[in-house]
């Protein structure tokens, strides 16, 4: 595939300054008042296998970051690259090959599948859109790709509605994987599923990640979950990267106190056990059309100064592979 | 808790999540399992089934050529009013058979009720697919043409129409055609736009799937309970409204006959000789009570958050 040609050394994914502003629109002629800054200026890589948490809570601009490296979105900046390649300026016709190497599973497992059409012929259809198999060998394709997550071959000829929630999950999932993707961005796979399920789920993920290399980009407002599935943590708060680290330094050591925020949130199942840093999660989250001067996240903030009230932290390395944005730290 | 407890748990949950899953039953079972619970539904549908038998084989079922005139038979009172069984509805001003003439009817009826919903469906929910999928000002567009088209009353729009196109069959089927596509462009934009903007869109899109193929394979395909509800409906509006336009001359021409010229004609004959519009009104009253039933029974059952209480 001459249009995927890894460039050397370029990793899978990388995002570069990508930004989502949505204009707001009032009035009788429309006019622009000003603009929700759901993504402003998020950077970070991704490579080949590995899987990325992407946490932070619900309007933090988690899921438009999914919907921009799809290209379901137009970018209002920034670039992201796959394999070195820019995606976010391709036309139609340029961007099927990258379709083949990223796809995404989504939220919503009721919403996420077309009620009107049978589970077959559901996932079926990347491959004759993109004529990888012939007519024939689709059938056995599809069905190879039931075996592999779980799903019945009988149940092929099914429809949406009759299937269970995890059922549903593993059918979007198998559509997801016949483009036979290298990077599978999931948006809140689980949290639409009761937690027994939840576990079913992720269990499924990391085996096909085991088994056919896969990388992921995880997104979910659950840091327990992210924190169970991950590798490596990005945290988000209002359209940007707060902190990014490997797993287990961030869990074991937050820097930025949003994340100690967060990580504070988790129920701890020991009534008698008390929380080191109990700490009241102060207030709500400011609106993203008019985020706050200074360290967006001040207004929260247990320990903010004078200067994170004008001057905007950037996110940098403290610690190896550690980088975060806080002017304390 | 063992490693065996463990195993046994995650194959309950599993168990558990299947539990959940509904019995594959097809579609048609499904309709003939609805069907056979509404009385409502089941008589429109038996009756629909006649007309369209009586369609089919009139050339068979009309006991004379219902053109023929003969006229030793003027005025012929129908069986229940004192006549034969030779014309059982009774014969017109020309001595022509009322029966063969209702049956032959049926044929135009029929026709022009189901080419006007079919031109009005394709092009009404095309052109509300394109609005409600694309926006801005194709949208716009779009639906100020709709707006501009029902502001004119119906009657003088099919007016303007036979005066352009002069009355006939095809500028009635079009005239009808053009009164209600709005329903359809206007039914099919809005759920369009609640439709693109849910995830199973979003994934087509990832997947690489082009727009007109969305919109044909996954737009379309979810709105069409709602669409087959309003054609249903709509067919039997354009059969009574074909028969108004005829009855004003604006429609089907003499000698072709239809239902609404019969009741033209028998109008001026209605205290002398009542059976020359008695037979036609009773055909449009049968069908379009036919159809309502079992447009109404498909909403209730297809489509209930349209049903009007």
């Amino acid at each position: 595939m001459t249009a995927a040609r890894p460039a050397a050394g370029a990793p899978l994914l990388e995002v570069r300054d990508l930004a989502m502003h949505f204009p707001v629109r009032r009035g009788l002629l429309q006019r622009t008042v000003g603009h929700v800054r759901a993504v402003d200026g998020i950077s970070f890589a991704l490579a080949e296998g590995e899987t990325l948490g992407l946490v932070g809570e619900s309007g933090c601009g988690k899921s438009t970051v999914g919907g921009l490296i799809l290209r379901l979105l137009e970018p209002t900046a920034g670039s992201v690259l796959v394999r070195g390649r820019d995606i976010a300026h391709l036309g139609r016709g340029e961007l099927k090959p990258f379709r083949r190497e990223v796809q995404m599973v989504f939220q919503d497992p009721y919403a996420s599948l077309d009620p009107r059409q049978s589970a077959g012929a559901m996932v079926a259809e990347p491959f004759a859109i993109h004529s990888l198999a012939a007519r024939g060998e689709i059938r056995d394709q599809v069905a190879r790709l039931f075996d592999r997550v779980g799903l019945r071959r009988e149940h092929m000829q099914r429809y949406p509605h009759e299937f269970s929630g995890g059922q549903r999950q593993r059918l979007s999932i198998a559509r997801a994987l016949a483009l036979n993707p290298r990077l599978i961005v999931a948006d809140e796979p689980v949290s639409a599923l009761d937690v027994s399920i939840q576990a079913q789920v992720i269990n499924l993920m990391t085996t096909l990640q085991r088994e056919l290399g896969l990388a992921y980009l995880f997104i979910s407002h659950d840091i327990a979950v992210i924190g169970h599935i991950s590798q490596r943590i990005a945290v988000m708060y209002l359209g940007k990267l707060v902190e990014i680290a490997p797993r287990a330094t961030l869990l074991a050591g937050p820097l930025h106190p949003y994340t100690e925020m967060l990580l504070n949130a988790v129920p701890i199942p020991n009534p008698r056990l008390k929380r080191k840093h109990q700490r009241a999660v102060a207030s709500e989250v400011p609106s993203p059309l008019n985020p706050p001067t200074g360290c967006r996240f001040h207004t929260r903030c247990p320990l903010a100064e004078a200067r994170c009230r004008s001057a905007e932290p950037v996110l940098r390395e403290v610690r190896p592979r550690h980088h975060v944005a806080c002017h304390l730290r | 808790m063992s490693v065996a407890d463990g195993t046994r748990a995650a194959s309950f949950v599993a168990a558990a999540d299947e539990v959940l899953v509904e019995e594959h039953v097809p579609a048609w079972r499904k309709f003939l399992d609805e069907l056979r619970g509404s009385s409502k539904g089941l008589s429109g549908f038996v009756m629909i089934v006649l007309v369209l038998l009586v369609t089919a084989f009139s050339p068979y079922l009309m006991p004379h050529d219902p053109t023929e005139q003969i006229i030793a038979h003027r005025f012929a009172p129908p069986v229940f009013d004192g006549g034969t069984y030779e014309h059982f509805l009774g014969a017109d001003n020309l001595g022509r058979d009322i029966l063969s003439r209702v049956i032959l009817g049926t044929q135009t009826s029929i026709a022009v009720g189901f080419l006007v919903v079919l031109i009005a469906v394709v092009v009404g929910s095309t052109l509300g697919a394109i609005s409600g999928y694309f926006g801005g000002y194709v949208d716009t567009a779009i639906m100020r043409l709709a707006d501009f088209q029902l502001s004119f009353p119906f009657i003088l729009l099919a007016i303007i129409f036979m005066a352009i196109f002069g009355p006939g069959f095809w500028s009635l089927v079009v005239a009808l055609a053009v009164a209600i596509w709005v329903n359809y462009a206007r039914l099919v934009r809005g759920e369009t736009l609640k439709l693109r903007e849910l995830e199973f869109v979003q994934a087509a899109h990832s997947i690489g799937v082009r727009d007109a193929t969305i919109i044909v394979r996954h737009i379309l395909p979810n709105v069409m309970p709602s669409m087959v509800v309003m054609a249903t409906l709509d067919i039997a509006w354009v059969i009574i409204f074909e028969a108004a336009l005829s009855f004003l001359g604006l429609g089907i021409q003499p000698p072709t006959p239809s239902w609404g010229v019969m009741i033209a004609d028998g109008r001026n004959y209605l205290f002398e000789s009542h059976w020359m519009t008695l037979g036609p009104g009773l055909a449009i009253l049968i069908t379009s009570v036919a159809i309502n039933l079992f447009g109404d029974f498909l909403r209730d059952t297809y489509d209930p958050k349209q049903a009007r209480l």
